[in-house]
């Protein structure tokens, strides 16, 4: 029996993985080769998408991107035995854009079936978590700050405070939120964790519950992620089937229950408060903060809140030891970070590596330039809130100071990458819309501001003389800025500013002096 | 969640005891409102009026409550929508792989802008601000199917092969 891969990772499916499967399938059978077809998950070499492996004696070996009219030629070419072909990309671990990365938090991403509980088993998977069985929830959280990390959705919180702070408030129920409202563009790793290693989240929000005290877990996962609510839906009752979840953790006697919520379609519910009011079957309306949700949260109780990544980085914390986290990364940016290469790139995909490495290189060396063949502009880092950085700036380091002081912001890690065709003016225009469109409307400067904005811009581009709405731009974006009561209005200045900055010239405006490309 | 390529809505008309029956399961949970919404829009395509008054009644709201959220979430519809929903990304990842020029196609070749449904009830257009497919874009979901890599001739057949006017 050969084992073939083919992903079953949305982004896989959306290219042709599922009929990639099936033709698989159905030629072994005409003839007569036994073959056995796992839908593992995707290893974020989306360019290479649909990716199919096969299982040889020294290791797996890859194929991509298949198409259907491929596979006659493949079977010809007995790719079977893992033979060479046109699409060979040789053995999967030694493709240097996996083989170069430093990947914990997706450690089994595209190795394992991600519903197979047994193969997570088999790949460290419930280590940490027997762990941190054995351990008091002040010993778990001690962990967890030592490892140095912090919110991988974007505000980059230390999360061991933020756990300290639940455990350290008394109340007789208590919560851990997982938000999965992945909204920024240009991200992708919380839906991949989730349709391709759900277990590992489920342990982290398992061993987050133990931590803080803790019996009750929400996923809160935006409506634009039917596959992932499919996987992480199949995962929590093959779990509960196990005993993972359930009144007794592996067999354990403590109590952890968890149930996914889905979204509708509001980007602002993965700001935490509107989330939490979401959850709690209002209108997605921020809340006033304080108090914090980890002392008044869900239902008015103490609440741990973390991003998908968060969580699911905790087991190998766990597993593998603070220490070891935290000896990953530079300067207060410890562990790794899951990047993801999205736009205008050639090989766009997940790229795990340690806090540290450099723009360009992710730019260039992974995503190999631009996918248009044109020069690269510029790259949106951090959602549809964050900067634009010029090209100048491409020798910047992963690393949530480092981005600060270039006064940009690395938020989840997505960058998106635009070739010299990019007009910077719509770019900034675009920010303004968005934040009309998904305000949540409660506070002034953002809900007005941002229609306001697209007017200014509009009649920015159309004046002659342009000094008056330059003036009321940057007036407006300063009261958004320091007026706005969360991020959304708070950070939409950031990519109208950044664009105006370094882009004077798509506005009509004379070029920007070097000392403003060199800051 | 409806599979791949059904139909918006399974029941054909507004029933108050299939709503009942939906609702009352959910109503003991915690934070009942948006599991229900959810699956009402599920069962009947959409959130149709008389949905209002049942949910407030049932989950102890009152009906400005439960306006307020449908009307707060884009997901929910308060009419119903075509065979097929076809929700085009917008946002920056795909815009800078071309989705402006996608859009237009997609409106063009269907004859509609967004948030309207072809005269034959096929197709309803939407936009939507990301998929999470930010590496193959741009993307589209066809009701929970995702597509990317998209342009016209792939639209065109994608379009026509499930559901073309």
């Amino acid at each position: 029996m050969i084992t073939v891969y083919v992903p079953r990772d949305s982004a896989a499916r959306s290219v042709g993985a599922d009929e990639v499967a099936l033709a698989i399938t159905q030629e072994a059978a005409r003839r007569n080769l036994p073959v056995q077809l796992v839908r593992n998950g995707s290893w974020g070499l989306f360019w290479l998408e649909p990716l199919v492996e096969v299982a040889t004696p020294g290791g797996r070996r890859a194929y991509g991107p298949v198409t259907l009219a491929d596979i006659p030629g493949l079977f010809d070419a007995h790719f079977l035995q893992g033979a060479t072909h046109p699409l060979a990309q040789g053995y999967t671990q030694e493709i240097g854009y996996l083989k170069n990365q430093e990947r914990l938090t997706f450690a089994r991403v595209g190795l394992i079936d991600p519903l197979s509980l047994a193969d997570y088993r088999a790949h460290e998977g419930l280590v940490g978590l027997q762990r941190a069985l054995e351990m008091t929830p002040s010993a778990i959280v001690e962990a967890i700050t030592t490892s140095g990390l912090r919110g991988r959705g974007g505000a980059a919180f230390p999360t061991g405070i933020k756990w300290r702070t639940v455990l350290n408030t008394q109340a007789t129920q208590k919560y851990v939120v997982c938000n999965a409202d992945e909204g920024d563009s240009g991200t992708f790793s919380d839906r991949m964790i989730m349709e391709d290693d759900p277990y590992t989240l489920i342990e982290g929000m398992i061993i987050a519950g133990l931590a803080v005290g803790a019996t009750q877990g929400y996923l809160y996962l935006r409506c634009e992620y039917p596959d992932a609510w499919q996987v992480l839906n199949e995962a929590i009752s093959t779990a509960y089937a196990a005993g993972v979840l359930g009144a007794s953790v592996l067999g354990s006697g403590r109590h952890f229950d968890l149930e996914v919520r889905l979204g509708a379609g509001a980007y602002i519910c993965g700001e935490e408060t509107s989330l939490l009011e979401s959850l709690e079957g209002r209108r997605g309306q921020i809340r006033f903060k304080p108090p914090l949700p980890a002392i008044a949260g869900l239902f008015g109780q103490p609440t741990a809140i973390n991003n998908v990544i968060s969580l699911a980085t905790v087991p190998v914390i766990l597993a593998r030891g603070a220490e070891f986290y935290r000896d990953f990364g530079v300067g207060r940016s410890r562990g790794t970070l899951p990047i993801q290469l999205a736009g205008n790139l050639a090989r766009g995909g997940l790229v795990e590596k340690a806090f540290g490495v450099r723009l360009d290189e992710l730019l260039y060396e992974y995503g190999g330039g631009s996918a248009s063949g044109r020069p690269l502009r510029t790259v949106q880092a951090g959602g549809p809130l964050g900067s634009y950085l010029p090209a100048a700036h491409f020798d910047t380091l992963v690393d949530y100071e480092a981005f600060a002081a270039r006064g940009a912001m690395l938020g989840h890690g997505g960058l998106v990458a635009f070739d010299d065709t990019v007009n910077m003016a719509s770019m900034a225009r675009y920010a303004f819309e968005f934040c009309a469109l998904e305000s949540c409307g409660k506070c002034t400067p953002c809900r007005i501001g941002s229609t306001r904005g697209v007017e200014v811009i509009d009649r920015l581009l159309a004046a002659r003389h342009k000094a008056r709405e330059l003036t009321l731009l940057n007036d407006l974006c300063e009261t958004l800025q320091h007026g706005s009561l969360c991020a959304l209005g708070g950070l939409t200045p950031l990519p109208v500013h950044s664009a105006l900055r370094y882009f004077p010239e798509d506005f009509g405006l004379p070029p920007p002096d070097a000392s403003a490309h060199g800051a | 969640m409806s599979d791949a390529n059904t139909p918006q809505g399974t029941h054909p008309g507004w029933s108050d005891s299939v709503a009942l029956a939906l609702v009352q399961p959910i109503a003991a949970r915690p934070g009942p409102l948006l599991p229900a919404l959810h699956a009402l829009q599920q069962c009947f395509g959409y959130v149709p009026a008389q949905a209002v008054q049942l949910l407030a009644n049932e989950l102890n709201l009152s009906r400005a409550e439960v306006h307020g959220v449908i009307t707060f979430y884009d997901f929910f519809r308060t009419t119903p929508a075509g065979k097929c929903r076809v929700r085009i990304c917008q946002a920056e990842a795909c815009q800078a792989m071309g989705s402006a020029a996608l859009t237009a196609h997609a409106k063009a070749r269907l004859g509609i802008d967004f948030h309207q449904t072809t005269a034959n009830g096929a197709v309803t257009l939407e936009p939507v601000y990301c998929l999470g497919n930010c590496a193959c874009a741009p993307a589209m979901l066809m009701d929970d199917r995702l597509y990317g890599r998209l342009n016209a001739e792939r639209f065109d057949a994608l379009v026509s092969a499930e559901v073309a006017p």
